[in-house]
């Protein structure tokens, strides 16, 4: 796949446009899920781990350092959703329950 | 092969698409659950994209699969075991590791991919400005990400004090040293040279341990928040290193939503980013401190079956939860105190200080396990106005956001922190194990007012007892 500079720019610019964009009013309650959340999704250098590691060919060292990066990449990952939904779990089982009530 | 482009454009398109979609989710109560998962299929998604696209192209040799296992499988059983066994009192720290760590791996690919670089001399000639920019950036951005975040775990968690010098300008000028360091070494890294690496690892790092080892209690939050959008930026600089645009789109999507999302905390507690970052922690000077703290005097406090009495008899209650009500894990007797309340006749609510506990949202998390009603909750702004027709409150754990201080001593290091004006209630009730300052180390004025009385000892013992003498007292039988 090409890869040039100045598309990437571009594709940098309206990214963070949209993350901008993204996020406008958010109640207290949710700050600490939706910190956790995002925190997740940074989590993406997973993507830039899994490369490193198929282009490393029989580079050892190279190997080594990608799977480490890896290993922390997902640890971010999966704990990061894991914890959110947790976290969210406690408003949601709430919520049903409200409207069972009422 | 042209198959399997498409197919890899299409399943980015699609993540970014539901990555998005997962990010807006999370800000609406409604929806965040669900977004949530979004967000994860999305990012399964995403791998699933990378695997397509090589094997489609190169292929991925059985050491690769080997290796990516490895990592896969040590980094998502931890992440599993962390996610399920951490307590929620822990959450804020927790964030923070998992953040620490994500820069971690950008840090680590901008390396490998520098390492690689020099060994090969096919790739050597590809050695262009932009990549490394992007590499400096990735390693500068991702190793202040980690030692800032697991600096902030350590002071969370109490593992670490906040000295005393980093409170003088002093830090400033061995900050601004680390910085320069980091400059050197990005600036030979910039013209080709390896050795400015460590130096850029080294100095980026103290750097991240330099500005956050300073910032204390209140203001911990606002930079996990700040960290977690660098974070999104260290993975967008280690997409321009790896060349995928969809790293590029997620990693500016959440700098650019974690830098909004610490704005609206800011605001939230009446700070700045400028003073959170340069102002230095709250008190913890050292004119201020050490004497202070032994200084109270005209402490009245009072046993629990006083406290139910006085409880008792009143018509509307307001619940301050802090940081201690967490510690004690006190929450679902809280709860069970307040029912009896309820049932009794008395107004319930509970008063809910932007950034009580360690982090916003943290109380309202805790309650929300302990099933209390979501319309309970009051925000700082809608109750404050309701404290003078208040019969007792009950401040339980929580020091820093009652202090009058805050509105009362210009000279204090918390005055214009936005604070619950408790002491405008009739009687004030504060649970405390002692007389220790709170997480800024301050004085609390509200504990000497002839309102407040003192219940000493542990949240949830305390309210244990509490709710004993109650049902003794025959509340919530009434009606």
């Amino acid at each position: 796949m090409d890869f040039s500079h100045t598309e990437a720019l571009w594709v940098l610019l309206l990214g963070s446009l949209l993350g901008l964009e993204l996020i406008g009013k958010v109640p207290p309650t949710l700050h600490t899920p939706l910190m956790s959340g995002a925190n997740a999704v940074s989590g993406i250098t997973t993507l830039a781990a899994l490369s490193l590691i198929i282009k490393a060919g029989d580079n050892k060292p190279l190997l080594v350092i990608g799977s480490i990066s890896l290993g922390f990449a997902l640890f971010n990952v999966v704990g990061g959703f894991l914890v959110t939904d947790r976290m969210l779990a406690m408003f949601s089982r709430k919520t049903i329950r409200k409207k069972g009530n009422r | 092969m042209i198959n399997s482009v498409l197919l890899k454009y299409s399943i980015d398109l699609v993540a970014v698409l539901l990555l998005a979609l997962g990010i807006k989710g999370l800000s609406k109560v409604r929806s965040a659950r669900d977004a949530n998962r979004l967000a994860a299929i999305a990012m399964g998604l995403a791998v699933v994209g990378v695997l397509v696209d090589f094997l489609g192209g190169s292929g991925i040799s059985t050491n690769a699969w080997i290796w990516i296992l490895l990592g896969t499988l040590v980094g998502g059983f931890f992440g599993m075991i962390t996610a399920n066994k951490v307590p929620m009192t822990a959450m804020p720290e927790t964030v923070a590791l998992f953040n620490g760590c994500g820069g971690m791996s950008s840090l680590l690919v901008a390396i490998g991919v520098l390492l690689f670089r020099s060994n090969s001399d096919e790739v050597q000639k590809t050695i262009d400005l932009v990549g490394n920019i992007s590499i400096v950036v990735s390693v500068f951005v991702g190793a202040i990400t980690f030692s800032g975040s697991i600096v902030a775990m350590a002071k969370l968690q109490g593992w670490l004090n906040t000295p005393a010098w980093t409170q003088s300008k002093l830090r400033h000028a061995i900050n601004i040293s680390f910085a320069v360091f980091a400059l050197i070494g990005s600036i030979d890294l910039l013209f080709g040279g390896d050795s400015g690496l460590w130096l850029l690892v080294f100095g980026s790092s103290l750097l991240g341990i330099g500005v956050t080892l300073p910032i204390g209690g209140a203001d911990m939050p606002v930079v996990i928040s700040l960290l977690n959008s660098y974070s999104g930026v260290a993975a967008a600089a280690a997409g321009f290193v790896v060349e995928s645009q969809l790293l590029i789109v997620a990693g500016a999507m959440v700098g650019a939503a974690g830098l909004i999302l610490t704005q609206v905390m800011c605001n939230g507690m009446n700070r700045s980013l400028v003073s959170v970052l340069f102002g230095g922690a709250l008190g913890v000077s050292s004119s201020r401190g050490g004497s202070d703290q032994s200084e109270y005097s005209n402490i009245t406090s009072c046993s629990v079956d006083e406290c139910a009495l006085t409880i008792e008899a009143a018509e509307r209650v307001v619940i301050v939860p802090g940081y201690g009500l967490a510690v004690a894990q006190a929450q679902h007797t809280l709860r069970e105190v307040t029912r009896v309340l309820e049932a009794g006749g008395i107004e319930v609510s509970y008063a809910i200080h932007p950034v009580a506990g360690r982090m916003p949202g943290h109380m309202n998390v805790l309650l929300a396990e302990a099933d209390v009603p979501y319309e309970q909750l009051k925000e700082m702004d809608v109750i404050n106005p309701d404290f003078p027709a208040t019969d007792v409150v009950l401040v339980l754990g929580a020091n820093d956001v009652v202090n009058p201080q805050a509105k009362k001593d210009p000279n204090s290091p918390l005055y214009g922190m936005p604070v619950l004006d408790v002491y405008e209630a009739r009687t004030v009730f504060v649970v405390k194990r002692g007389m220790s300052a709170g997480y800024s180390g301050i004085k609390n004025d509200l504990f000497e007012l002839s309102n407040t009385s003192m219940v000493f000892g542990d949240a949830k013992k305390v309210l244990g007892d509490l709710l004993v003498e109650l049902k003794e007292l025959g509340l919530g039988r009434k009606g």
